[in-house]
């Protein structure tokens, strides 16, 4: 077993960890807001589509990336305004989206690339992936630099965003507010600001969140689009931010935890283990977690 | 001298159905505590929420310190200096005491971040101003009530309020809680020339604290004095003293033996909290027994304990000789008990349904019409419906009405129709005729006392005294979760109960504050 923990399991590990991650940052923002958000899957994928389109489009990653922000915005507020606006189930509206942009995208792949299964782009014109990171003189630091070396950019940018996100929740004005909003609505109302409002915002950072997700995962990761990509990354994403109870730092090292068993039944596959039962390892650690989360918490509230 | 720095003017509030304040004038001085008795329901909580922008009323005009205000918000009352502290807390559980002070008016850092050593520093500052001990940077979630209490005035102090509105703010404290809440409004009355504007309905804390007090019946402000010049007596009188609208039953006793046998009882609140406590009584059949008591000390969770919708902490209770403890409302039905809620919309009726399936509900399993667990038998069960439906004069277009579009007297025959009809020799009743028409009242009361004709052990429960006197055989008043006192009811007058119900006596001989 000394070999299965290689530079290249904790790369992956990365790789893995980083569009949950990601996604995770934006739905702790719809958790404290009170919403829960299981849209997050179709917000990735539709994410993911838009980077994809844009960069083969316009020939650059980063003008996909911004592409595929936006498209998460807009697929934001078109969830608050059912969510928030007109009060609709968050569970039916969450689950339509998440059909809704399964079936957009493979509409749309069919009928603007005419490919089925998988984009790449075409031979005269690649899909431009987002850059790697070189270390230079860094990468000669035992252990992290062979990790980082020659990684996405966003594996770092991510540890950045979790810092920001932490300062943004638990430092600054709008963060007490949009944690009041979703735990004492009343409460933020009779000291004057909407909570309806903080709720807008918070879905509308989950979107941008989640498309930044999908671009990771599709021009970061890979750098191509294939149909179902998003692979209930999202899910597992509203499982990271449950355990992390929506704190940023604890929901990104829950995505580190199922990026690393992720990376692990990869691994694994090289002792012949059969690749299914492999690919199931991160998920089942994601219900394990889940379970430990509420008997956890249930074991706190008979103490109380 | 003292200046008005509110004034209300002939301030009427109409709610569908209900005229919650009745031409209420009255004005409140800058520098004195004014404290605000009455009833539930006698319309104290609208007027102050008129005050605070909460409602628009529907006549008259109201000024605050000289202002003449038109549809304002809270956010107005706020800036005008107006600071409310809600009977239930309006505080957010996770937050420190600081952040919870600060919320929506944070103390800033670079115009961005929040400034956590300014919010402490204006928390303690307040703190050693106003004589408000608490520690900014404990979670509120894991402090007492009674600092909870502290968090709140001192947020409407950070606000800047200097009228402060306390709506019944001793119903959570503990005698030496609200006494150590006393002497700091006190202060603030005498050295910050604070406005305090107290809502309560314990007599004692009125005359202990206020400098003048306003009593409020059915909307009407009917008494306006000086503190010094009233007693709890005098008020109590004030608060409960209603005409008889309807003549009296004819009554005479013939008590039978004892249905309902309730032995040191405890029961808790939602809160965990005792609600009853070591509370014995029975109920005989042929007898109407009635609670009088304020809203909150108890009576509603007795009802609850007694019927099964909530379990007991201590204690028990025999319906018809059989204990009850531990059985679902369900089987306690089956000894004998039917049961007609306080509300009836949540837990009364399914107002989804119609007409018919809620007067069968209890009786769906019946064998009458059913076979093999399904509804097969319709012409008995259509019977049935059609029978009670016209002998209790429900008025509606037909037994598929939904019961949700009926008006409030119409849903209450419903109920009362259905357990009526269950034909048990015990009957708990919670206020039979809340929001009902006078028509309906008389109509719902000639059943009652039919049913005790009958022979059926009656406990009856409401908010409305004269219900109480002109149903009972027997009045029993609840303070604080206790009996405060039994009367056969031609032997006690109405202002002696209120008396009991405000825990001002008891017939222990002890006083209650």
């Amino acid at each position: 077993m000394g070999n299965l923990f290689t530079v290249g399991l904790f790369q992956q590990m990365l790789r893995s960890a980083t569009p949950v991650g990601l996604a995770a940052m934006g739905g702790l923002m719809t958790e404290h807001a009170g919403i829960m958000n299981i849209g997050m899957d179709g917000m990735i994928l539709m994410g993911a589509f838009t980077a994809v389109s844009v960069s083969w489009l316009m020939g650059s990653a980063w003008l996909g990336l911004l592409a595929a922000i936006l498209v998460g915005i807009l697929v934001g507020l078109f969830f608050a305004l059912f969510v928030v606006k007109f009060k609709s189930d968050e569970f039916i509206i969450g689950t339509a989206l998440n059909i809704l942009a399964g079936g957009l995208t493979v509409f749309l792949l069919r009928s603007l690339f005419q490919v089925k299964g998988t984009f790449q782009g075409t031979p005269d014109r690649p899909v431009v992936g987002l850059p790697r990171v070189n270390l230079g003189i860094l990468a000669k630091i035992p252990v992290i630099g062979p990790i980082l070396d020659g990684s996405s950019v966003f594996i770092l940018l991510t540890w950045l965003l979790v810092l920001v996100m932490w300062v943004f929740v638990y430092r600054t004005p709008w963060g007490f507010w949009i944690r009041a909003a979703g735990e004492k609505p009343d409460t933020l109302r009779t000291a004057g600001i909407n909570p309806e409002r903080m709720k807008w915002l918070s879905s509308v950072i989950c979107g941008g969140f989640c498309g930044l997700a999908g671009a990771q995962l599709a021009l970061g990761n890979v750098t191509l689009f294939s149909e179902g990509m998003s692979n209930s990354r999202g899910y597992v994403a509203f499982a990271c931010v449950i355990f992390g109870a929506a704190n940023p730092g604890k929901a990104y090292l829950a995505a580190l935890m199922f990026g690393f068993f992720d990376a692990l039944g990869y691994r694994l596959q090289d002792y012949n283990i059969n690749a299914n039962l492999t690919s199931t390892i991160p998920y089942v650690i994601t219900v394990v977690m889940m379970v430990y989360v509420v008997v956890r918490s249930q074991r706190r509230q008979k103490q109380r | 001298m003292q200046e008005p720095v509110v004034r209300f003017e002939h301030i009427s509030m109409q709610f569908p159905g209900v005229l919650a304040n009745d031409d209420v004038s009255l004005e409140v001085r800058k520098g004195e505590i004014f404290a605000l008795v009455g009833e539930n329901g006698a319309g104290k909580s609208t007027l102050m929420n008129v005050l605070y922008g909460i409602h628009t009323p529907t006549g008259g005009s109201l000024t605050i310190k000289g202002k003449k205000m038109q549809h304002f918000s809270p956010k107005n009352a706020i800036d005008l200096g107006v600071g409310m502290v809600h009977q239930h807390f309006m505080l957010v559980p996770s937050f420190t005491v600081a952040e919870n002070i600060v919320l929506s008016r944070e103390p800033r850092r670079g115009g961005l971040l929040y400034d956590r050593k300014a919010a402490r520093q204006k928390t303690e500052a307040l703190s050693r101003e106003y004589g408000l001990k608490v520690d900014p940077d404990a979670v509120v979630r894991e402090i007492g009530v009674g600092l909870q209490q502290r968090v709140e005035i001192l947020k409407t102090l950070y606000r800047g309020a200097d009228i402060l509105i306390l709506d019944e703010p001793t119903a959570v404290l503990t005698p030496q809680e609200t006494e150590e809440l006393f002497d700091i409004l006190r202060r603030m009355v005498r050295e910050k020339g604070m406005t305090v504007i107290l809502i309560t309905h314990k007599l004692g804390e009125v005359v202990s604290v206020s400098d003048r007090v306003g009593v409020m019946r059915q909307g009407r402000l009917v008494s306006l004095e000086e503190t010094k010049n009233v007693t709890e007596r005098s008020l109590a009188a004030k608060m409960v003293g209603r005409n008889v609208l309807h003549d009296p039953f004819l009554k005479e006793s013939q008590a039978g033996e004892v249905r309902i046998r309730a032995e040191k009882l405890s029961v808790l609140d939602n809160r965990g909290l005792p609600a009853v406590k070591e509370l014995s009584l029975e109920v005989r059949a042929g007898e109407v027994v009635g609670i009088a008591a304020v809203e909150g000390n108890g009576q509603s969770e007795l009802i609850e304990a007694i019927t099964g919708m909530r379990p007991m902490s201590g204690g028990n209770v025999e319906i018809c000789g059989t204990s009850i403890r531990g059985m679902s409302p369900g089987r306690i039905r089956r000894l004998g008990l039917a049961h007609v809620p306080e509300d009836r919309l949540s837990t009364g009726v399914n107002p989804q349904g119609t007409i018919s399936e809620n007067l069968i509900m209890g009786k769906h399993r019946s064998r009458e019409f059913t076979r093999l667990g399904f509804h097969v038998n319709k012409g008995a069960l259509e019977r049935y419906v059609g029978k009670i439906f016209s002998r209790f004069d429900v008025r509606a277009a037909g037994l598929d009405t939904t019961v949700g579009s009926l008006s409030g007297g119409n849903v209450q025959k419903v109920v009362i129709a259905r357990e009526f009809s269950f034909d048990t020799p015990v009957l708990v009743i919670s206020q039979p005729t809340r929001g009902v028409d006078i028509g309906a009242i008389e109509f719902i009361h000639q059943h009652i006392m039919d049913k005790r004709a009958q022979g059926c052990a009656i406990l009856l429960c409401s908010a409305d005294l004269d219900e109480v006197f002109r149903l009972s055989d027997r009045i029993v008043t609840m303070y604080e979760g206790r009996i405060t006192g039994s009367f056969p009811a031609e032997k006690i007058t109405k202002e002696e109960i209120g008396y009991y119900m405000t825990g001002a006596r008891s017939e222990e001989g002890t006083s209650h504050g």
